[in-house]
């Protein structure tokens, strides 16, 4: 399992990586291995508000949907829209298939460093 | 095995439809089809053929142990076929006058009267037709409820994260936020997390109990206050009711409203896509929302569908609790918590349960242990136990156990059944150390090997090609 350190994680496995002026949100290794292959992605438009905490989309797998959860409170500026045609990216390259991009960020949730994180992650098996 | 469409041979047909004896009426300008319809042309041999085919690839509850969790793959009784089956309910027309149609009502309003019994509610509908249906429906008497006290505030619905997905679907179908409500180590509602969640702006809880792990929530009389103190309503999924029926009522729990999933819980096959049957209860001060039917009640009313709903479903309904009577009822209930027990028991001899302690009527098996010593997952588990002639148990559900099989053997298996099922568990525990490719690449002497799930998911081929 892989857990690059220029990330930061929530306890509900998605990743934010802080670009400057946008913070960037995808979904962790372990999301993806424990979610089994993703066929659809759920997006948010460009325009609309995430709240820290809560859903701004879902991904669904063979097993099961599961919500994405924002790290941060802001406005989408960007959506990788590839993902509707190609969903396996998310599980192909997590940390390359970034899923929203959100600027005007004005909250943000507890994140986990890189080691924090794994440390989780072992913990809940 | 070809689609009937493949199987088609242009000019086989059979007519079947008698010489027209009335003047025929076109269709005005425009509504008529430009082409004929694409229907295969087959001889009845073919027809006959094809669907027994079909038929001999599906494995259903009277081919073998079908113990899939959540589900309640009882058998049904032949009596409550033959019953629905009598031709003075097949024959009826609902448009029959009142006068003709008077044993039809009668099945209605004792099936009601008793099941109300059942469930502790005052007064109940049989018109949605099917659980999530009347989920929706028995959502929206509590939101009636607050839209006609003014009280518009409330916007929320708490559900457990244990919970049927349906149940968050069914919230949102309403127009409501969706609140989770986090499980405690016990595997229960987190009282404290629901006092938490609790305030001016909840509209309702939805649970079911037992819940979706087995287990019977000990503090519902005091989750059900909370939500009552908080001025909520509170709905009752009755998925889970074979586990408490004749024994605990949800209406004595503080259940406000409930659905009762008859196909499932009283005797109509169920899994192959209907027709179900969603009844909705509701204690006294919610009667006034139940959908009505212009025609059986009189008057107006919302309908939330035709007439009476899947009235045959409820002439199952009412053959299955009256051959069981009220001392059968109870006792169907405690041989389900009973055969859940017995084959939990068996099995923890390996296999490691999502909780400890009794379970009701199914129970859940965590085989993460299992994964991380072998590499063999809950899915290779379950393909595996195809070759072995049984229905596999339901897959990573709930959400919050990993590796999780959900098992719920139903109250109509016997001893001798368990013990077979619970050999080729524990056989293939051993089999998961010994020779986990093998399991990896299971089943191997189905009709159907593993399909491309992904594969399926990801480029549905939804129609015929040309």
């Amino acid at each position: 399992m892989n857990y690059p350190v220029d990330y930061k994680y929530t306890r509900s496995h998605e990743w934010l990586r802080d670009d400057g002026d946008v913070a960037i949100v995808g979904i962790s290794d372990y999301a993806q291995d424990a979610l089994g292959d993703v066929v659809f992605v759920n997006l948010p438009a460009v325009g609309d508000t995430v709240i820290a905490g809560e859903s701004f989309g879902d991904v669904e797998s063979v097993k099961a949907v599961s919500d994405l959860i924002s790290p941060v409170t802001g406005v989408v500026c960007q959506v990788n829209t590839a993902l509707e045609d190609a969903p396996e990216s998310l599980n192909e390259d997590p940390y390359g298939a970034w899923i929203i991009q959100v600027e005007d960020v004005t909250d943000c949730e507890d994140l986990m460093n890189a080691e924090d994180y794994q440390a989780f992650c072992e913990q809940e098996g | 095995m070809q689609l009937i469409f493949e199987k088609s041979v242009p000019g086989r047909g059979t007519e079947y439809l008698p010489a027209c004896d009335v003047p025929e009426v076109s269709l005005p300008e425009g509504l008529g089809r430009k082409a004929p319809p694409k229907l295969p042309e087959l001889s009845e041999t073919d027809v006959s053929r094809h669907y027994t085919q079909l038929c001999q690839r599906v494995y259903g509850v009277n081919c073998g142990f079908y113990p899939l969790g959540s589900c309640t793959m009882k058998y049904n009784p032949r009596i409550d076929e033959e019953m629905a089956a009598l031709p003075g309910f097949t024959g009826i027309h609902p448009l029959a006058p009142e006068a003709a149609t008077q044993g039809c009502r009668e099945v209605l309003s004792t099936a009601k009267k008793l099941l109300c019994e059942i469930t502790g509610m005052a007064d109940m509908t049989f018109q949605p037709a099917a659980g999530a249906h009347g989920e929706f429906t028995g959502v929206l008497l509590i939101k009636q409820y607050h839209d006609a006290r003014g009280d518009r505030k409330r916007c929320k619905i708490l559900v457990p994260d244990s919970a049927h997905g349906t149940n968050p679907a069914t919230a949102a179908m309403c127009g409501y936020q969706i609140v989770n409500i986090p499980s405690g180590p016990d595997g229960c509602v987190d009282l404290e997390a629901l006092k938490a969640a609790l305030g001016e702006d909840t509209a309702g809880l939805m649970l079911t109990n037992p819940n979706t792990l087995g287990l019977f929530d000990r503090n519902i009389l005091e989750i059900t206050r909370l939500v009552h103190g908080a001025g909520g309503l509170c709905y009752y999924d009755g998925a889970n009711l074979n586990a408490v029926m004749g024994l605990a009522r949800p209406g004595d729990m503080g259940f406000d409203c409930v659905h009762l999933n008859l196909h499932k819980t009283f005797a109509t096959p169920h899994g192959g896509g209907g027709p179900g049957g969603g009844a909705v209860g509701c204690k006294e001060f919610l009667k006034a929302y139940l959908p009505k039917s212009r025609l059986m009640d009189g008057g107006d009313g919302i309908q939330v569908r035709s007439f009476a709903g899947n009235f045959l479903v409820v002439v199952k309904a009412l053959a299955y609790l009256l051959t069981l009577g009220k001392e059968g009822v109870p006792q169907a209930a405690e041989n389900a918590v009973l055969n859940a027990n017995y084959l939990l028991a068996r099995l923890k001899e390996r296999y490691t349960p999502a909780y400890e302690g009794l379970c009701m009527h199914e129970f859940v098996l965590d085989l993460s242990e299992l994964k991380k010593e072998t590499g063999v997952s809950a899915l290779d588990l379950a393909k595996t136990l195809i070759d072995y002639g049984m229905h596999p148990p339901t897959m990573y559900f709930p959400l919050i156990v990993h590796e999780a099989l959900m098992l719920e053997p139903t109250e109509t298996e016997s001893k001798q059944t368990l013990d077979q099922a619970a050999e080729v568990f524990l056989k293939l525990w051993d089999l998961a150390h010994e020779d986990p490719a093998y399991m990896h690449e299971a089943p191997h002497h189905a009709q159907i090997r593993r399909p491309d799930e992904v594969r399926a998911a990801r480029n549905p081929i939804l129609c015929q090609p040309e």
